[in-house]
């Protein structure tokens, strides 16, 4: 099953939060690889189990009450969910490096920049300070900090969002990590330091070679960036392909409808916004049917009773859904 | 459209709003943030103006400061045939209940541990004294008119999803009748799905209303779908201003084309194709603004007398306004 080029194999894996109001049903089965090198863009919107998914495979959730109820994470030869805490702390922040979404409360206000770049590569690498240090100076000139030296005794509040967020990728990249997961970067930031970051990521890319996990909540974003993308919807990933095919041919209806309630930015300007009605779904209830059902306006009657199974349609491109774009019937 | 032919409804004329920065036990002023630092533009009857910016311009406290909610350092409002700053606290609040405000956050501008039922009519009893059963209807027809439903009057706000809750908000900015309502930032918190509901909602209020907005967002897409006019503010200071279809067509300011190019549009192939200005460093302290004009610092075509001279506020053309020594 695993494939020669993958580097990190998903099965099945599912999570709840146990919650005085009930169990919440964040992640309910989630499939996919990553293949060495590549970067794979997971969109959602908020609630969709984006972050609670990627959380999972280092087990960064509070536990309770977070549970992880089932599923399989290959890496390396080994079942990241099987592994004891020791043997993840060497995983987390080595091999796999994670950037979360705001850089103000990531960083620890109380200790250098130069310290925090630091740790990592003397707990994982086993570098001496002083080589630390010199690598720490070099993965800030890398990722576009200027006078890295002279900053590395400064604290987070010295640096602006952008700056702080640059930090967070360096800390990241310190131990030359095989897979990057990166939730949500650059949300927090203005738009023209989204761009600084994207080239800088463009840039490390093509340096390094790393896999990267990005999860966004905007399209444009992922458009730009992304070799394959992961549509997520209440704990689910509802369709999954190539970034060109995904884009231009959508099959699940809720892809197809979320890129038109898109404005453009160029061309025509439309009269009316399509919209999606309703509500994202309530993750309480128990999942026994499609997630969009409620939503959904080319329903069908198996969709209320009956979830779909992320199945392959053509080359590489997967859907959860019962309607087939085609025919317009129950495939 | 015909809008440009309407009469102007809002006049802001060289605004300029600083906050001390005070230090010691004395507090002594050692300086000034330069939020508002001299803008300048008007707004027609039921127009939509876009304003846009990153965060930090001072989006925000402009629209503060036209509704005289911060006291303006100097500069002034015309809001129909009154100027704002100086006219007395009680004509003030006479003008109140036609300009309102929508707010970024409905989880923030919402009282907890108010009904929705009391969040919508506190305006009308304050403003029109309407009591009984006349209130209750006309709370009734406003929650219909946002697409809530008229049996949720006696449920608090944590009770609502953040789209439904951005909808009791408007709701509220509608009770006493508005021309003007400034929206800051109304769909930045809402989910994507979410934003197109909220935005078509305003756009059938508008038309149904004959609403005026003044509508504050860094999202420069849903600006382009909504507004007939877009500002672009950089630093306290508007640098372009132009009717929309221009302002993404043509635009002639350096910040405006970098903002554009910076935008990700979400077309793989386009995307891959387009070029992407990528402006240096960062936006500079408006504690501190570079002197002459405040882009210099990060524009990619500064000359030397950029950095000296601030550039003045000029029409290239009617309706199109810059401020740019090299355009």
């Amino acid at each position: 099953m695993l494939s020669q080029h993958s580097i990190l194999q998903v099965e099945n894996i599912a999570t709840c939060f146990r919650t005085q109001e009930g169990i919440v049903h964040a992640v309910n089965g989630i499939s996919f690889e990553l293949k060495k090198g590549e970067l794979l863009g997971v969109v959602g919107e908020s609630g969709a189990g984006k972050s609670v998914t990627m959380m999972s495979l280092l087990k960064l959730l509070p536990m309770p009450p977070a549970e992880i109820v089932s599923g399989k994470a290959t890496f390396d030869g080994e079942d990241l969910l099987k592994l004891d805490l020791e043997k993840l702390r060497k995983i987390r922040g080595g091999k796999i490096g994670f950037i979360f979404q705001d850089p103000m409360t990531s960083l620890n206000p109380v200790l250098t920049i130069g310290y925090q770049l630091t740790e990592p590569m003397r707990e994982h690498l086993g570098l001496s300070r002083k080589n630390a240090r010199i690598r720490a100076i070099e993965l800030l000139d890398l990722v576009g900090i200027p006078m890295a030296k002279s900053r590395m005794n400064d604290f987070p509040h010295q640096f602006s969002g952008g700056m702080r967020q640059r930090v967070m990728i360096a800390i990241a990249l310190a131990c030359d990590p095989q897979i990057l997961i990166a939730d949500e970067p650059t949300t927090a930031l203005d738009v023209t330091i989204q761009a600084q970051i994207l080239e800088i990521v463009k840039r490390l890319r093509e340096e390094l070679g790393m896999a990267i996990i990005w999860i966004t909540h905007d399209l444009g974003v992922v458009a730009g960036i992304a070799d394959r993308v992961a549509v997520m919807y209440g704990g689910y990933i509802v369709e999954e392909a190539p970034v060109n095919e995904l884009y231009a041919k959508p099959k699940h209806p809720y892809t197809q409808d979320l890129l038109k309630t898109l404005p453009n930015l160029e061309g025509k300007r439309a009269e009316r916004l399509e919209s999606i009605k309703g509500q994202p779904p309530s993750l309480y209830q128990v999942p026994r049917s499609c997630p969009f059902a409620p939503r959904c306006n080319r329903v069908l009657e198996r969709c209320k009773h009956e979830n779909p199974v992320l199945t392959s349609r053509n080359n590489n491109h997967n859907v959860a859904c019962w309607w087939n774009p085609d025919s317009g019937n129950d495939s | 459209m015909t809008k440009s032919a309407n009469k102007t409804l809002l006049k802001v004329d060289g605004l300029v709003k600083h906050f001390p920065i005070t230090h010691g036990i004395f507090r002594r002023e050692v300086g000034s943030v330069k939020a508002v630092d001299g803008i300048t533009f008007d707004i027609k009857e039921r127009e939509t103006l876009g304003l846009v910016g990153e965060s930090g311009c001072g989006k925000s406290t402009a629209a503060r400061v036209i509704l005289q909610l911060l006291q303006a350092t100097a500069g002034k409002v015309y809001f129909k045939e009154h100027e704002l700053t100086s006219i007395s606290k009680e004509d003030l609040r006479k003008q109140r209940p036609q300009m309102q405000m929508i707010f970024q956050d409905p989880q923030d501008s919402l009282n907890p541990r108010m009904t929705v039922g009391s969040i919508i009519s506190e305006p009308l009893f304050e403003h029109q004294q309407l009591k009984g059963k006349e209130r209750r209807e006309r709370v009734e027809h406003l929650l219909h008119s946002v697409g809530l439903n008229h049996n949720v009057t006696n449920r608090y706000p944590h009770e609502f999803s953040g789209g439904q809750r951005q909808r009791i908000g408007i709701a509220r900015a509608l009770a006493l009748s508005p021309d003007f309502i400034i929206c800051d930032e109304p769909i930045a918190a809402l989910d994507v799905s979410i934003q197109a509901q909220v935005i078509n909602l305003l756009e059938d209020l508008q038309e149904k209303f004959g609403l005026t907005y003044l509508f504050i967002s860094h999202d420069l897409s849903m600006i382009r779908h909504i507004a007939d006019r877009v500002a672009v503010m950089y630093l306290g200071r508007i640098v372009e201003l132009a009717p929309s279809q221009v302002l993404y067509s043509k635009p002639l300011h350096p910040y405006t084309k970098a903002l554009l190019s910076a935008v990700p549009i979400h077309d793989p192939v386009l995307e891959r194709k387009r070029k992407h200005t990528v402006l240096v460093g960062d936006v500079p302290s408006p504690a501190n603004p570079p002197s002459g004009c405040h882009f210099s610092t990060r524009c990619p075509i500064a000359e030397e007398n950029c950095f000296k001279v601030s550039p003045e506020w000029r029409k290239v053309s009617p309706d199109h306004s810059v401020a740019c020594h090299l355009v």
